[in-house]
């Protein structure tokens, strides 16, 4: 039994069921990210745990205890808003203490647990403004000042960065994690970026159409997603999908797959297992990094294997470049280093990291394990 | 909650401004012309009027008339003069604007931040009562009335009112807290705050402009009315029928001079609501209109 128990949750409206049997047992002091696609069901989720919208089936327990029929005041949650819905008539010190002030905690308990979060989030200076005179960034300050103030059990965050600005919202992400880093709090967020998923959280729930799609720490996500959903929605640029035959060669199992030309091109897979596959189509999954220049490969990998190729088109990045080229006529990215020799055209020599390559399902869509 | 200023004006040569000016300012007099009529008669005694010339500026200058309106004048049979009417007015005018404004922020509360099954068919039959016209409900609300015991009392008006308000102000904030986040109310209420809490401490304080059109709508029409106050207004008889009492008069000499200074009087609290919060009445029927 974790801190927060999601147990076997559904949410309809009417005869539209948009949440399916959600099962997450979350530890304390855990960094949950709740991410999908809009309309996926998250921010529902969100405000369930919240309690401001109903649940239609199973239960949610925070501390071991029920909060199904608990109104959302006495969850002992506290939650950042997507606008930060901070009060405009009040000041920013009124609006920290406002929920505690709603609580009946007297006024020199309150102004000792201001200053203690002001000053932690560096926003002393801020404390007599109205909400209008602020920027951006402070706003997402104070707008989490006042759920610290609270000191509540479990932190809910809805989209809290996606009004910023992009160098702004880079940085709100470190300054979130650093904090939540210090106070060990537990935290559920919900986001639509899955860099954001992948930089904050000690585990993802990556969802989709109402269903938990896949529940894990970031590495497990990124390295071993479940099905396709999962592989082509965390990552960026997105993983490379290629559709394959498995045949065996020397005893081993390796993905048949032809390049630009046609040609026939055999990649050794790492896992033995696959060997249950030989001869049936599946969908190679490789990362774009795991693609590279040979000098540029990962030393650490057991399994390079090298691949010729034309190459389609290179876009210089800055810190990469990205090399597009074709396999099974689907094109397909890779991540070289930024001074990789590589030009539009010419016929290079690829290194694939194949001890990080997955294998899916064309039927079911879901990853093979070995 | 923008309100248009010169640099979305159209730019334009100095001779169209000067003609656009030109042009306001003479229908702002034309405008203004009875008001000075009104004026310049109430100051000067009666046998200047009957004489000759309505335009002209007194040549002996009076307050009489004035006081004459205030508390001597006869009204109906009675020569009280309009003071006890306006007092009257003011009475009913204050408690039925302040009942009808809060009720109306209320209902636009609920309908807007606490909806519920059928809540768009209800603010719909609300909306309904805003085009009822008053002659219709005449007969059932003194039936009403009647039966409430408050036939030709001043709660009966103030009640009368209210009923009649409501609609329009519904109206008013329903739509004003349509465009009022629906985020800070679930943060008020995971903040601990409840339904009056954060009605109280959260719309309210940002609720003035469209506060004020509603003081203004309802006021002056509740001020003006007249056939609501002829008809159940009994013995406290608001400041409207008075002056009708006053003017109508068909016995002895038809006093001009007075007439203008209670006609004057009649008008005074409304002119001073729109002097004092007329920029805010614009401003707040604009409020939502305009993102941003």
């Amino acid at each position: 039994m974790g801190f927060l128990d999601i147990r076997n949750v559904t949410k309809s409206y009417g005869p539209v069921q948009v949440l399916h049997r959600i099962d997450i047992a979350v530890e304390e002091g855990e960094f949950l990210v709740l991410v999908g696609p809009s309309g996926c069901g998250k921010s529902t989720l969100l405000n369930m745990i919240a309690g401001l919208e109903g649940i239609s089936g199973g239960e949610i327990a925070i501390k071991g205890r029920v909060v199904n029929g608990v109104h959302p005041s006495k969850r002992n949650i506290a939650m950042v808003f997507q606008s930060y819905a901070l009060y405009p008539n009040m000041t920013v010190g009124q609006n920290m203490t406002f929920g505690l002030e709603m609580h009946g905690v007297p006024k020199p308990e309150r102004d000792r647990a201001l200053a203690d979060v002001a000053k932690l989030l560096q926003i002393e200076t801020l404390l007599d403004r109205k909400p209008g005179q602020l920027s951006g960034g402070q706003r997402q300050r104070v707008a989490m000042g006042r759920a610290l103030v609270r000191n509540p059990d479990v932190f809910l965050f809805d989209e809290p960065l996606s009004n910023l600005d992009a160098k702004l919202r880079v940085d709100m992400r470190t300054e979130i994690k650093k904090l939540h880093q210090k106070l060990r709090t537990t935290i559920v967020y919900v986001t639509h970026d899955q860099i954001e998923a992948l930089t904050l959280s000690t585990r993802i729930a990556v969802m989709n159409k109402g269903h938990v799609q896949q529940l894990g720490t970031p590495k497990e996500i990124y390295d071993t997603p479940s099905n396709l959903f999962v592989a082509t929605f965390m990552g960026s640029p997105a993983m490379n999908i290629v559709p394959a035959t498995v045949v065996m060669e020397n005893g081993h199992p390796h993905a048949a797959i032809t390049d630009a030309d046609g040609t026939p091109r055999n990649l050794r897979f790492s896992q033995p297992n696959l060997a249950r596959w030989e001869g049936k189509p599946i969908l190679l999954g490789i990362r774009p990094e795991a693609i590279t220049d040979p000098e540029g490969a990962d030393r650490k990998s057991g399994n390079i294997q090298p691949l010729t190729n034309r190459v389609t088109v290179t876009e210089p990045a800055g810190s990469d470049t990205f090399v597009t080229m074709t396999l099974s006529g689907r094109d397909t990215i890779a991540r070289m280093r930024a001074d990789a020799a590589v030009a539009a055209g010419q016929t290079f020599e690829f290194a694939v990291n194949m001890e990080k390559a997955v294998a899916f399902d064309p039927t079911t869509e879901e990853r093979i394990t070995p | 909650m923008s309100v248009a200023t010169q640099d979305t004006a159209v730019s334009t040569g100095r001779a169209t401004r000067a003609l656009i000016y030109l042009t306001l300012l003479l229908f702002a007099l034309f405008y203004l012309l009875p008001l000075y009529v009104m004026g310049v008669n109430s100051l000067k005694p009666l046998a200047e009027i009957t004489g000759g010339n309505m335009m002209a500026l007194p040549s002996e200058w009076t307050l009489d008339p004035w006081r004459s309106a205030w508390s001597t004048a006869q009204i109906g049979v009675e020569p009280t003069g309009l003071k006890p009417y306006f007092l009257n007015s003011i009475l009913m005018v204050v408690p039925a604007v302040a009942i009808s404004t809060i009720v109306g922020a209320l209902n636009g509360y609920v309908l807007t931040k606490w909806r519920f099954r059928g809540d768009t068919w209800v603010f719909g039959l609300m909306l309904f009562s805003c085009f009822i016209p008053f002659q219709i409900v005449l007969i059932p609300m003194a039936v009403v009335l009647g039966k409430l015991g408050l036939a030709g009392t001043v709660p009966g008006l103030i009640l009368v009112h209210v009923v009649y308000g409501i609609g329009f102000t519904t109206l008013y904030f329903r739509n004003y807290y349509a465009s009022f986040p629906t985020e800070l109310v679930r943060a008020a209420m995971i903040d601990g705050a409840g339904f009056f809490r954060i009605f109280w401490r959260i719309l309210l304080p940002v609720s003035g402009p469209i506060a004020v059109v509603s003081v203004i709508w309802q006021f002056t029409n509740i001020w003006n009315d007249f056939l609501f106050g002829v008809s159940f207004g009994g013995t406290s008889q608001p400041m409207t029928v008075a002056l009708n009492n006053l003017v109508q008069s068909s016995t002895g000499v038809k006093e001009y001079n007075v007439h203008f200074a209670g006609a004057i009087l009649a008008a005074l609290p409304t002119l001073i609501v729109y002097i004092v919060a007329g920029r805010y009445f614009v401003r707040g029927l604009m409020a939502g209109s305009v993102k941003g």
